[in-house]
């Protein structure tokens, strides 16, 4: 199949649109699902604790 | 390092070193009348001697299950020595290209010592040879210490790490022989390029690798960051450098995209480059050990989240902006136009989530010139972010774009922000590293802090004024309808500019050159003077000591 100029133009400015749209709007739900939050808070606390070796 | 190899690892080692070499002696013997054949000849040298390092370590005792239980950091330590060596080297040539452009004779009529040659070189040697193998050295530490897991063998990260150097020193001693494909920052040719995917494949299966043995659930930011760096870059790399060889005897190849595809392939490539090697994985190192030094975790993880996938998928689509007003469609710069405004969102939150982490330490960042490294990197970060968002807006561009702006614009970045937080974290890592308890010399971490702000500074304001008066100068006309100035008449009023930068690239490289004297000295084991704030009693001497004891 030959992708030509015009296809890409359809593509870009129709599908393109949307999906860049329903991944915005599927991070913000990941980002803001009240059950992440606290995994979340854990991750950032993490990191600070110091670790001498790995986890057995 | 081979006594830390079992067994297997050690024949593993040996029959890809052997293989290498194999191929380095067809390379040398088919193209013996090509450049490449100095190449192949290189590649045979090179894994010949590491072969001979491997042997003559063979017959040690194999290393016992205790190392399980502990990371495995060797290849981070050779990882940063490496880097450090690459920055003074890259910064080196980088001043000696801004001399080069004040004293343009200054070539000993020689082609290796021409500007075309010595600036890819430069280049090449600052992103790469020490950008990557600061990426490569630093993300093998966080991803251990955030999975709470050790790399799971010992030969990979050594063959990613000592490969990709060996790509490194192929690009920049091919470039002073005159070999290159003429794409920005892509300039190595084929058979380096291929070399470069299969180091950069075991990279990314070594940290899946890692990933999969985690043994704390979740995934820390910082390991999104460094994984988007280089499964992205692989992408990027194999894309744009889709070539043919004109023969398997030749250096030379011939690109699979011509005209403006060429051009549209090259500025995705060149700049997903930045977004994904420049930022990306210093954004990995940022959210570590900017929060680990502060001692305070991220401000917002949930933002540290938004910015990630706003980078990752808004990065790919603002390439465009580096070919406005040319044979590009008038909308594929505007998509460009675009998204390059939009990724201010995402980058402003990043930036903006590592000075709010600091708010609250700002007494930390005034005594510590470590955090202050990535204090500033991350203003400069927000910096060159806002202004690049600005030029690449089609009206702007047209009077920054082939002018001395880019040039300052791409500066405030590498200086100011990539090689900043490189310090900043190279200054946190290695005591922990070589279990030191603190870098051999706080007072000269201190004048590298100064060093490389002073020389970032002057370096940056150089370039905007050369930069915009270059671009008035190109557009004004006189009454005639002709321009007012040619082209001459712009470089001569450059040239005070130019003095001015080559100064500030000097205090820089100085600053680099400080900063590798006071790792080595640490990585040693010196300390130079007690710490100021030592908070003990004042030591008593040996001999008043032995008196009392003796009574």
């Amino acid at each position: 199949m030959d992708i030509d100029h015009n296809i890409a133009v359809v593509v870009a400015k129709s599908f393109g649109l949307f999906y860049l749209i329903a991944l915005s709007i599927g991070v913000l739900v990941y980002v803001y699902w009240p059950s992440n939050g606290k995994r979340f808070d854990d991750a950032a606390k993490n990191v600070i604790h110091d670790e001498d070796a790995p986890w057995h | 390092m081979v006594s830390q190899l079992t067994r297997n690892e050690r024949q593993l080692a040996l029959v890809i070193l052997s293989a290498l070499a194999l191929c380095g002696l067809a390379m040398a013997a088919i193209g013996r009348d090509d450049l490449i054949g100095g190449h192949g000849a290189f590649i045979l040298l090179a894994s010949l001697g590491m072969g001979f390092v491997v042997t003559s370590g063979y017959y040690h005792a194999e290393p016992s299950d205790e190392r399980l239980a502990h990371y495995y950091d060797d290849p981070s330590k050779v990882g940063i020595v490496l880097a450090m060596i690459w920055v003074v080297f890259g910064l080196f040539i980088g001043d000696w290209v801004a001399w080069l452009l004040v004293y343009p004779e200054m070539t000993f009529d020689g082609g290796w010592a021409s500007f075309g040659r010595l600036r890819p070189i430069h280049t090449t040697a600052v992103i790469f040879g020490f950008g990557g193998n600061a990426l490569i050295a630093t993300s093998f530490h966080v991803l251990q210490r955030t999975s709470r897991a050790r790399l799971p063998d010992q030969l990979s990260p050594w063959f990613v790490l000592l490969g990709y150097n060996l790509f490194c020193l192929l690009a920049v001693t091919g470039y002073s022989m005159g070999l290159t494909q003429s794409k920005e920052y892509a300039e190595p040719e084929w058979y380096a390029d291929i070399w470069l995917v299969i180091v950069w494949v075991t990279y990314f299966v070594l940290y899946l690798r890692t990933l999969a043995r985690r043994k704390e659930p979740h995934i820390y930011v910082a390991n999104w960051y460094y994984m988007a760096f280089i499964l992205v870059v692989a992408v990027l790399h194999i894309v744009n450098n889709l070539a043919v060889p004109v023969s398997i005897a030749h250096a030379k190849s011939y690109s699979l995209f011509s005209g403006v595809q060429d051009a549209m392939t090259q500025w995705w490539y060149g700049h997903n480059a930045v977004a994904f090697f420049l930022t990306a994985g210093f954004l990995g190192m940022m959210y570590y050990y900017l929060p680990k030094k502060a001692g305070r975790p991220i401000f917002s993880y949930r933002m540290s989240i938004i910015s990630f996938w706003g980078i990752t998928f808004m990065y790919m689509w603002a390439g465009s902006h580096h070919l406005h007003y040319t044979a590009l469609p008038q909308w594929v710069q505007t998509l460009g136009v675009t998204f390059s405004v939009m990724l201010l969102v995402p980058s402003w939150a990043s930036a903006g989530n590592a000075l709010l982490t600091l708010n609250g330490a700002w007494h930390k960042v005034r005594d510590d010139a470590t955090l202050r490294f990535m204090m500033v990197a991350a203003i400069f970060y927000g910096l060159s972010t806002f202004e690049g968002s600005f030029m690449a807006i089609r009206p702007v561009n047209a009077l920054s774009h082939y002018t001395d702006w880019t040039v300052g614009h791409v500066h405030a970045g590498a200086l100011g922000w990539v090689a900043l937080i490189t310090f900043g974290s190279f200054y946190s890592v290695v005591p922990w590293l070589w279990k030191r308890e603190r870098m051999y010399s706080a007072k000269l971490v201190e004048l590298h802090f100064w060093l490389a702000l002073a020389g970032t500074i002057i370096y940056v304001f150089a370039m905007w004024n050369s930069g915009i008066i270059q671009g008035l100068m190109w557009r004004t006309y006189n009454d005639s309808g002709t321009l007012a100035y040619s082209f001459v008449d712009s470089l001569i009023a450059m040239r005070p500019y130019y003095i001015a930068r080559a100064i500030g690239g000097l205090l820089f490289l100085i600053g680099a050159a400080v900063g590798f004297y006071n790792i080595w000295m640490t990585a040693r084991g010196a300390l130079e003077e007690s710490p100021t704030n030592a908070d003990r009693p004042a030591a008593v001497p040996v001999a008043a000591r032995t008196i009392e004891a003796g009574e």
